[in-house]
């Protein structure tokens, strides 16, 4: 089972007549694309469409999520399976990538849950997403609405304009093609080489109360930890629908372009085998925490493991599932790197989760989430600025004539626990 | 050019010229210039800064009267006015570590001048002092000077001139237990799958983040006359009067609340709000009983099944908000409960 990517470079954006790609520069006609975005969500009461560029003195807040451009030009089913197209697995065949550029969905919905990009200062070096071409949408849905139906809304309609930008892909020529190919590894035991065997174990926050991840448009709080082709997620089979402190929680970007998957198919069969993956939730009762582990440990098992790599998603709560996932798998022998943000206060000098267990001894971290940056004063705010007191990470008297001194919490992406940025922590 | 900047050296009777054990009782006192050690710190410091004055106490002294001596000794440095300071090294030795911990650290939080000192990692003075003082990491015994005074100096310049210091493997110091963050050469993903490798192998590998231990709390027995006990309220769920008038943040909390409730049946969505950040608001808004349960702690209390409630309830965001300050919320709380007699709490989170 092969994915090709097919790699586009985008190396500007601009506003055009048509939606065209002419030599690695994407024209958009805005008038479409806000039509396309809305699609007939009559949820939805306005869309305004802007561009940000890196270097340019613009904060995008509140940022909701981040969505890659791309296009599925052959083999089965669409992007965003589930959710914007049919439920076919994907995967396999070819897929277009507008690299470099992605649609940033902005508005409040919960007030205290997006984050925020800066394009340039010293907040652009925290989130790669300072580093694109962001079409930015900024959404207001209709009064009354609530909010499961205000962030499903916005959901759907940043998809909605990726896809429609994606299209713009279709017959271009890729850069360069990237190969992914999976086997079937239940099948392929016995293959004679004596690499270790890796598992990616994959935590989805799914708490519910707008903290919730879709796998082909599946509410992931009620599936029990399955396997996934790792392709699949490249073909955005797991979709974002969080509101949650924008350090760390993945966005739908961040899902396509696993930073561990495209490690480990890196590296299979160079010093490991790639075995598989295994998407795992992250619920809120005991119990279902408990089954979730229980259950997912066991999968790793019958793919053969020897080892796994834990991502998670979220801070605090969630740090109890991924303890239990890592206890779980060592339990049954299989050794296990776990990445983590920490969240050890201002000053660095609390303990940095909310739960442990003595066999997560070989930890990754992303950075103290808590630690505090001033960001200056930009020429142009997408969005509303207002918030930042409120916004997970910023706090009352934010401001000051140097700008907004907040947690690096508040920056979309700072401490991804999937491995995405260069951010670590260390004891000093 | 710029004025040379003025250092103190802190030693003890033994480094300080004075004597041997038979001397360890002797009280502060300050010699002009650099003594013993302090040739080796001037040489080392260079034309940067000077060694104006040594201040000398005996080990035994300082160990017997540690406020009273911490006092004379900060007392002296404060007139010399230095720009730096710089205790011991003290190596191995315990009680000669103490002092230059306390004196350090008196040194910088008081004054406001930076110090360092160094010290063999077992000596008892770097459990002690290393969080708030910069130790650099020394041999056990002399032998190990040299190589100890010249990463002091350096440091101590650097501090003294604003300049931004390094990790504790750069620089030569102690980990002081604080979290910093840096920009690796590699992403959180390449490092997890090398570091996964490594395990797999056996071979050494070392964890970005080595797991805390926790506090634990022994339970205390249940309450037995629940029908005798003033009850209260703590909720780390953010509830607080409508527009959250501390202005407790939704996330990594400075401070908490305590509000009045005692003319409160039930709260209502128009009395009280949550300022929680981590989770749907929804719910707790349209119906703040949820988080904090008034409406049913009122019912018990008119069914006589619990004395009575306290008239306040507190109240901060647990969200993101570091163990340490939460460990300080909760002394202080507990310790306005014991004053107000309150024998009972319910705690509720999100």
């Amino acid at each position: 089972m092969v994915l090709e990517l097919g790699q586009i470079p985008i190396k500007d954006i601009d506003w055009g007549r048509k939606t065209f790609l002419e030599n690695n520069v994407l024209h958009i006609n805005r008038e479409e694309l806000i039509e396309k975005a809305r699609g007939d969500d009559s949820r939805i009461a306005s869309v305004r469409a802007d561009i940000a560029k890196p270097g340019e003195s613009v904060r995008i807040i509140p940022v909701k999520d981040v969505i890659e451009p791309r296009v599925k030009v052959e083999g089965r089913g669409g992007m965003f399976p589930g959710l914007i197209s049919g439920v076919e697995t994907v995967g396999e065949g070819r897929t277009h990538v507008l690299r470099g550029c992605a649609v940033v969905t902005a508005g409040q919905i919960v007030g205290f849950q997006e984050g925020l990009i800066d394009m340039s200062g010293p907040g652009a070096r925290y989130s790669f997403f300072s580093k694109l071409l962001n079409v930015v949408l900024s959404m207001d849905v209709k009064d009354g609405l609530s909010r499961h139906e205000h962030e499903e809304a916005l959901r759907l309609a940043g998809l909605r304009a990726a896809v429609y930008l994606g299209e713009a892909g279709r017959s271009a020529k890729p850069d360069h093609l990237e190969r992914f190919e999976t086997r079937p590894s239940l099948k392929t035991k016995g293959s004679g080489s004596d690499l270790p065997g890796v598992v990616y174990l994959y935590m989805l926050l799914s708490q519910g109360l707008l903290h919730d991840t879709y796998l082909y448009g599946q509410d992931m709080k009620n599936v029990l930890p399955t396997l996934i082709m790792p392709t699949e997620v490249m073909d955005g089979a797991v979709v974002s629908g969080n509101c949650v402190s924008a350090c760390d929680k993945n966005t739908t970007y961040h899902h396509q372009n696993n930073p561990v998957i495209h490690e480990l198919f890196k590296r299979n069969g160079i010093d490991l085998r790639f075995l598989g993956t295994v998407v795992a939730n992250c619920n809120v009762t005991l119990q279902d925490k408990l089954r979730s582990a229980e259950y997912a440990a066991k999968l790793v098992l019958l793919l053969g493991a020897d080892g796994a790599v834990i991502t998670k998603e979220g801070f605090g709560n969630p740090d109890a599932d991924a303890m239990m996932y890592c206890a779980g798998l060592e339990g049954k022998g299989i050794r296990t790197v776990m990445i983590t943000d920490e969240f050890a206060g201002v000053d660095g000098a609390s303990q940095s989760l909310a739960d442990t267990t003595p066999q997560a001894d070989a930890v990754v971290s992303t950075g103290n989430a808590n630690e505090r940056i001033t960001l200056p004063p930009m020429e142009k705010v997408i969005g509303d600025i207002r918030v930042v007191e409120k916004i997970a990470g910023g706090q009352s008297g934010s401001f000051s004539e140097e700008g907004i001194t907040v947690e690096l919490q508040t920056i979309t992406g700072a401490t991804n626990e999937l491995g995405f940025e260069l951010l670590s922590a260390r004891g000093e | 050019m710029a004025e040379k900047m003025k250092a103190v050296l802190y030693l003890n009777q033994f480094f300080g010229q004075i004597g041997a054990e038979d001397k360890a009782d002797t009280q502060p006192l300050i010699k002009t210039g650099p003594v013993g050690p302090g040739i080796l710190f001037q040489e080392l410091l260079g034309p940067e800064a000077e060694i104006t004055a040594t201040v000398v106490c005996g080990d035994n002294y300082f160990a017997e009267h540690m406020e009273e001596a911490t006092e004379t000794v900060l007392a002296i440095i404060r007139d010399c006015s230095p720009d730096l300071v710089l205790a011991g090294p003290a190596f191995n030795a315990g009680r000669y570590g103490i002092a230059c911990g306390a004196v350090c650290a008196a040194v910088t939080s008081r004054l406001g001048i930076p110090a360092v000192t160094g010290m063999f990692p077992e000596n008892p003075g770097v459990e002690l002092y290393r969080k708030t003082v910069y130790i650099v990491e020394t041999k056990g015994t002399t032998a190990g000077m040299r190589d100890a005074a010249g990463k002091m100096s350096r440091l101590a310049l650097k501090l003294a001139k604003g300049e931004s210091i390094g990790f504790p493997a750069e620089e030569g110091y102690l980990p002081r237990g604080l979290r910093r963050n840096y920009f690796a050469r590699e992403t959180g993903a390449a490092r997890a799958i090398t570091m996964l490798l490594r395990k797999l192998k056996g071979e050494p590998f070392l964890t970005e983040y080595p797991m805390p231990v926790f506090d634990r709390v022994a339970p205390l027995p249940p309450v037995e006359r629940m029908n005798e006990v003033t009850l209260a309220f703590i909720t780390s769920g953010g509830i607080v009067p409508r527009g959250n008038p501390d202005r407790i943040e939704s996330s990594s909390a400075s401070r908490y609340g305590k509000y009045d409730i005692s003319a409160l049946q039930q709260l209502t969505a128009e009395s009280h709000e949550t300022a929680h950040g981590g989770y749907d608001p929804t719910y707790a808004n349209e119906d703040p009983n949820r988080v904090l349960p008034l409406d049913v702690v009122r019912d018990l209390e008119r069914e006589g099944k619990i004395g009575r409630l306290h008239p306040y309830y507190y109240a901060t965001v647990g969200n993101g908000t570091s163990v340490a300050r939460a460990g300080q919320f909760a002394r202080e709380i507990a310790q306005d409960l014991k004053s107000s007699g309150v024998q009972a709490v319910i705690i509720t989170s999100t």
